[in-house]
C-alpha cells in the first residue's frame, strides 16, 4: 500500500471496534480495526474479557478438582484439556497408568478432536457466509455430544478424566455407537466438502488470504492446524507420543501454502486421521482396569514438570510446579494453544479487506476461554 | 366513470395489499426453505407450521419502539426507508400478471398499467431505491453502516449497468419496451426469449441477486463483517420497510425475468399446438409458479453459497459480468440484422 498515490484531500483511517460484542468474533474477542476504506492498515487485539484468573484459581483447590477447572478452559474441547492436565499430574508423580485408560483417553480425545473441529469448520463457514455448513456441522458434532453425555454425564465440560485413570468404564453399547458414527461422519465429511472445497466462491475467499510462511509461522510460535498448514512438521502426537498414540497409525496432514484453504484442508483431512485412530482404538482396545494405583490424597513429590499434548487448537502445554508439602499445585500454568495462535492475528490481517478479517479470526480457530483463561 | 377510474384503483389496492402479503410470506417461505436445507424445521409456533408467524412478525415490528439514533441526520433518517420501500412497489404497476381477460363481462387487464416504456420506468424507478441505502447509511451516523452503505452504492451501481445491458438486448428481440409488448412477442416469436437469450438471463439473474443483496452478494447486511449493515441502527417499522423492499425487490426481479425471458402469462411451449390442454390453466397462475420457481432458486443460492468479497464482486460486475453482456448485445445486434 505504500506506493499509492497522495489523496487530493484529507483524510483519515476509520478506526472500528470490532467485537466485544460482534458475532463472527467468536465470544468476546475485541479487534480494534483502523481502515483505510476497505483494507486494513492495523489492528490492535484486546484480550481479557472472560478471564476467571483459572491459573491463579488453581493454586488454592486439590489436584483432583483442578481437572475441573480445566474443563472450562477450551470449553469446545474439555476433553482434551482434562488429558493434558491429568498427564502432566501423572508425569510429575510417575504415575503408572493402564493399557485400557490410555487407549480410552485417545480414544475421548480424539472424538474431541472431531467436535472441535466440527465447531470450527461451522463457525468459520458461516462467517463466510455459508451458513448452511454450519448445521451440517452442528448436526454431527451433536452426536459426538451423545456420545460424550453416555460416557460421562456431560456435554460440555466433561471431567472425564482423573489422576491414574478414568473415573468409569465405557458403557455396555457405546462402542458400536461410537462406530455407527465413524462411518456416517465419512460421509458427511464429503458433504462437506462438496459444499465448500470446490466451490468458486469459497476458493476465492480462502486461497491466498493470511498466508504464512512455515519460518514465520514457528517465530510467532504457532502450534496446530495452523502451523501444519505451512507445512511445518509438528505434531505432539507423533513427536513426543502420550496416552496411546505410539500404538496407532495415522497421518499428519500437512498443507503447503500456508494460506486460509490450506488451513482449511489440513483440518478436514484431520477429522479424517482421527476417525482412523478411533476406529483402531475401538479394534485393539484392551481390558484391564481403568485407574491405576493412585494415593487417596493426590501430593505429587516437590518438583515441576512441562507436558504438553496435541490439543485441536495446537499444542496444549502444561506448566505444574509443586512445594512437596501441599496438595494443590504451588504454581500452575497453562500455554494454551488459542492465546498463542492468536497473536498471529495482527501480521495476518494487515492489507486484507474488512471482510477477511472474519475468516482469519475464524481460521486461527481460536476459543476465548482458552486465550483468557 | 367506472372503467376509467373505479376499476384502476381496485386494481391497484388489490395489488398493493396482494404483494405486500406476498412479501410477508416470502419471508416465512425463506425460512421454511432454508430451515429444509437444513435440516430443520424453522418457525412452527405461530399456527400450524408456522403458517401465522408473518402476521405475527408484523406485530411485534409494529409495536416495537422507533428509535432514532442521537446526532443522525433526523430528516434523512426518517426519509431513507420509504425512498427504498415506495420504488420497490410501484414498479408492480407495468408487470402485466396476464392478458387481457373479461371478469362478469367487462373486460379487464391484468396489469395496472402498459406504458409503452415499461421496461425504461422499471429501470429507472428500479435504481432510485439504491438512494435509500446511501441515505440510510450515512444517516446513521454510525460506523458500520456507513461502511455497508458505500459497499451497498458501489454494489448497486456497477451491477446495474450490466443488468441494463441484458434487457437491452431483449428490447432488441421483442422490439418493444412495453411490457405486455415483450411478452406479445414471445408468443409472435413462438419461442420464450430464454431460449435465445440464455446469457442474458444468466447475467440478469447474477445482477439481480447482487441488485437485490442477496447471498452470496449480500455485502451491505452482512451481519458477520458488518453487525446488521446498513439497517443497523433502524428499528421497528422503518427496519421493516428496508425488510420488505428487499423481499419485494426480489419478486421485482423474479417478476421481470419471468416477463423477459420466460414468457410472462404464456404457457410452456405457446406454440406447440398438442399441448392445447395447458391453455385452460389461466395466464396469471403460470405468471405466479414461473415466478415462484425463479423465487425458490434465489432462496435455494442462498443456503448453499458463501459470500463474495467486495473486491471480487466488483471485478465480478465489471471484468466479467459487463463485457459479457456487452457481447451478448453486439451478437444479438448483429443477428438481428443480418438474419
Amino acid at each position: 500500500m505504500a506506493d499509492r498515490p497522495q489523496p487530493m484531500f484529507d483524510t483519515n483511517e476509520l478506526v472500528i471496534n470490532m467485537g466485544p460484542q460482534h458475532p463472527s468474533t467468536h465470544g468476546v474477542l475485541r479487534v480494534i480495526l483502523r481502515l483505510d476504506g476497505e483494507r486494513v492498515v492495523g489492528c490492535d487485539i484486546v484480550i481479557g474479557y472472560l478471564h476467571r484468573g483459572i491459573e491463579k484459581l488453581s493454586e488454592h483447590r486439590d489436584y483432583a478438582q483442578l481437572v475441573l477447572l480445566t474443563d472450562r478452559m477450551d470449553y469446545v474441547a474439555a476433553a482434551t484439556n482434562n488429558l493434558g492436565y491429568v498427564e502432566t499430574v501423572e508425569k510429575l508423580m510417575q504415575l503408572e497408568v493402564p493399557r485400557r485408560a490410555r487407549y480410552i483417553r485417545t480414544l475421548l480425545s480424539e472424538l474431541q478432536r472431531i467436535a472441535s473441529h466440527l465447531i470450527w469448520l461451522g463457525t468459520h463457514a458461516m462467517d463466510l457466509g455459508a451458513m448452511t455448513v454450519f448445521l451440517y456441522a452442528m448436526r454431527e458434532r451433536e452426536l459426538i455430544l451423545d456420545l460424550f453425555e453416555e460416557y460421562c454425564g456431560a456435554r460440555l465440560t466433561y471431567n472425564a478424566m482423573r489422576v491414574g485413570g478414568l473415573p468409569q468404564d465405557l458403557p455396555p453399547g457405546w462402542d458400536r455407537k461410537v462406530r455407527e458414527f465413524c462411518a456416517q461422519l465419512e460421509s458427511k465429511i464429503v458433504e462437506y466438502e462438496q459444499l465448500l472445497t470446490h466451490n468458486r466462491i469459497w476458493l476465492e475467499r480462502t486461497r491466498q488470504v493470511g498466508v504464512i510462511s512455515g519460518p514465520d509461522a514457528i517465530a510467532i510460535g504457532l502450534s496446530g492446524p495452523p502451523l501444519r498448514a505451512s507445512g511445518v512438521m509438528r505434531d505432539v502426537r507423533k513427536d513426543e507420543p502420550y496416552a496411546a498414540y505410539d500404538e496407532f497409525e495415522f497421518d499428519i496432514p500437512l498443507g503447503a501454502a500456508g494460506d486460509t484453504y490450506d488451513r482449511y484442508l489440513t483440518r478436514l483431512e484431520e477429522m479424517r486421521q482421527s476417525v482412523r485412530i478411533v476406529r483402531q482404538a475401538l479394534d485393539g482396545l484392551p481390558d484391564g482396569p481403568i485407574i491405576g494405583k493412585v494415593p487417596r490424597v493426590i501430593k505429587p513429590p516437590a518438583g515441576e514438570t512441562y507436558h504438553a499434548i496435541e490439543a485441536p487448537k495446537g499444542e496444549l502445554g502444561f506448566f505444574i510446579a509443586s512445594d512437596g508439602k501441599s496438595s494443590s499445585p504451588y504454581r500452575f500454568r497453562v500455554r494454551p494453544p488459542s492465546f498463542c495462535n492468536l497473536q498471529a492475528l495482527p501480521q495476518l490481517i494487515r492489507g486484507h479487506l474488512v471482510a477477511d478479517v472474519v475468516a482469519l479470526i475464524g481460521t486461527i480457530d481460536i476459543v476465548l476461554g482458552e486465550v483468557d483463561r | 366513470m367506472t372503467d376509467a377510474v373505479v376499476i384502476p384503483l381496485l386494481k391497484i389496492v388489490i395489488l398493493l395489499v396482494g404483494v405486500l402479503c406476498a412479501v410477508a410470506y416470502l419471508v416465512l417461505v425463506e425460512r421454511k426453505v432454508v430451515a429444509w436445507v437444513q435440516v430443520r424445521l424453522g418457525p412452527m409456533r405461530v399456527g400450524p407450521h408456522g403458517i401465522l408467524q408473518p402476521v405475527a412478525d408484523g406485530i411485534k415490528l409494529f409495536l416495537k419502539e422507533d428509535i432514532t439514533p442521537s446526532r443522525s441526520d433526523r430528516w434523512i433518517f426518517m426519509i431513507a426507508p420509504i425512498l427504498t420501500l415506495v420504488p420497490a412497489l410501484i414498479v408492480f404497476a407495468v408487470i402485466p400478471f396476464g392478458p387481457q381477460t373479461t371478469i362478469f363481462g367487462t373486460p379487464v387487464s391484468l396489469y395496472v398499467a402498459d406504458v409503452n416504456v415499461g421496461l425504461l420506468y422499471i429501470v429507472s424507478v428500479a435504481s432510485i431505491g439504491v438512494y435509500g441505502l446511501i441515505l440510510g447509511g450515512y444517516a446513521s451516523n454510525s460506523k458500520y453502516p456507513l461502511l455497508a452503505s458505500l459497499r451497498a452504492s458501489a454494489q448497486l451501481i456497477s451491477y446495474e449497468v450490466a443488468v441494463t445491458m441484458t434487457l437491452v438486448s431483449v428490447i432488441l428481440m421483442a422490439g418493444s419496451l412495453s411490457m405486455v409488448g415483450i411478452v406479445e412477442a414471445q408468443k409472435a416469436d413462438g419461442v420464450w426469449f430464454f431460449f435465445v437469450q440464455p446469457v442474458a438471463l444468466l447475467i440478469y439473474f447474477i445482477g439481480g441477486l447482487a441488485e437485490t443483496n442477496r447471498a452470496p452478494f449480500d455485502l451491505p447486511e452482512a451481519e458477520q463483517e458488518l453487525v446488521g449493515g446498513f439497517h443497523t441502527e433502524y428499528s421497528g417499522m422503518r427496519f421493516a420497510f428496508f425488510f420488505l423492499a428487499e423481499y419485494a425487490n426480489m419478486i421485482v426481479i423474479s417478476a421481470v425475468a419471468t416477463t423477459l425471458f420466460f414468457g410472462g402469462w404464456l404457457r410452456p411451449f405457446p406454440s406447440v399446438e398438442a399441448l392445447w390442454l395447458l391453455d385452460y390453466v389461466p395466464g396469471w397462475v403460470w405468471f405466479l409458479l414461473k415466478t415462484f420457481v425463479l423465487l425458490y432458486l434465489f432462496l435455494w443460492i442462498r443456503a448453499t453459497f458463501p459470500r463474495y468479497r467486495y473486491d471480487q464482486l466488483m471485478r465480478l460486475g465489471w471484468k466479467v459480468l459487463l463485457p459479457l453482456a456487452i457481447a451478448n448485445l453486439i451478437v444479438t445486434a448483429a443477428a438481428k440484422v443480418f438474419l
